[in-house]
């Protein structure tokens, strides 16, 4: 029930996909949003402090997955063999952007050597400038990387309603509970 | 024969005295320096600077009036001592150091105050937008440095309003201070 099997991914697999797509979501309007905020924004401040405390925390969080994913069997793919190539490279893709605007996303704060605070809880350190006008380089990585993510993500969304109401298979319904051989 | 040559080289070595000298601004040895300051929520002075800049000036005790300079900025140089806080200096929210990579000033009028003081006016470009604006400047010293150069340095300082030069001022109605050391090497 909750490792995966041959044709369903188990809870724990489940879990942290949703865990993942909503925090996703969240830190990309929370990104969208919080950049136009007003100075005297009362949530000037607090925004940016959330938006970069959950990023480091899904950032540990997507490590931890990672880990699950490759201890793991992974469930049969299903569809056609391009179907199956495609739904390959995307999910690589997902994985690969989330890891990069992490990384972008800690180089713009700790671009002055200045380390992030996780919701005043802890304080993960920077090691300061890597590249010249960092904060500038990797903002505009950061916010291009999260635009292709997130066009990734409703990609990946159709991709699964496609193979729930047009093929009518399990791909969608095995992610939201674990199914029985 | 001596005497001739002796009598030419001293005019030679001394000429540049009888006229205004150029000087460069040592940016390169960092003794000159480009600081701004403007206050916070109106409770206190947030201080920063431009990082690299160049410029030339000449100038001659004896003729103050004739004394010219210009200086270039590069506004993407702007450091506040905080990286994310840089990155939003330079977006056009304020500078946008992408379209405005450079800010100059060149003075046109020079008057001398006495007293080593000087009113330096100028046009003052910044955001793509040129103004005329005064600088008050004093002369801190001149002489030989001990590296076999010359040397003369001036600090000026002046204010300006973002509104000015097409920058929202989304931080209030507030002025800006800027505060300019210079040091020239003789040439």
């Amino acid at each position: 029930m909750l490792r995966n099997s041959e044709n369903s991914f188990g809870w724990v697999a489940i879990v942290m996909h949703w865990i993942s797509a909503i925090a996703v979501i969240g830190l990309f309007a929370l990104g969208w949003w919080m950049v136009e905020l007003n100075y005297y924004s009362e949530w000037y401040r607090t925004a940016p402090h959330w938006h970069k405390s959950v990023g480091l925390l899904l950032a540990a969080f997507i490590l931890l997955r990672l880990g699950w994913k490759f201890v793991n069997i992974a469930p049969k793919a299903i569809g056609n063999p391009w179907e199956k190539r495609l739904a390959g490279l995307a999910h690589a893709a997902l994985y690969g952007l989330l890891l990069s605007i992490f990384c972008s996303g800690y180089l713009i704060s700790t671009a002055d050597g200045r380390g992030i605070e996780i919701f005043d809880w802890w304080t993960v350190p920077g090691f300061g400038e890597l590249l010249e006008n960092q904060e500038d380089v990797a903002g505009l990585v950061h916010e291009y990387l999260a635009y292709g993510l997130i066009v990734l993500v409703v990609l990946h969304a159709l991709a699964a309603l496609k193979h729930h109401f047009i093929d009518k298979d399990n791909t969608l319904r095995r992610m939201l509970r674990v199914l029985k051989n | 024969m001596k005497k001739t040559l002796a009598a030419v080289l001293l005019t030679a070595l001394l000429s540049p005295l009888a006229q205004a000298a150029d000087y460069v601004i040592d940016s390169k040895g960092a003794h000159a320096s480009i600081n701004f300051k403007t206050q916070h929520l109106g409770y206190s002075w947030l201080t920063g600077r431009f990082n690299e800049f160049e410029g030339t000036f000449s100038y001659d005790a004896e003729k103050p009036q004739a004394a010219k300079i210009a200086v270039n900025i590069k506004t993407a140089s702007i450091d506040s001592n905080h990286a994310e806080r840089d990155k939003h200096l330079r977006s056009d929210d304020f500078l946008n150091v992408k379209d405005f990579p450079e800010a100059k000033f060149v003075s046109t009028k020079i008057t001398d105050k006495g007293d080593g003081k000087l009113e330096v006016a100028g046009k003052f470009t910044l955001h793509g937008t040129t103004k005329n604006i005064v600088i008050d400047a004093e002369k801190i010293g001149e002489g030989d440095d001990p590296w076999g150069g010359y040397r003369a340095g001036f600090a000026g300082n002046t204010e300006i309003r973002m509104a000015d030069y097409g920058m929202k001022e989304i931080l209030g109605p507030t002025t800006v201070l800027l505060e300019l050391h210079v040091e020239g090497v003789r040439q």
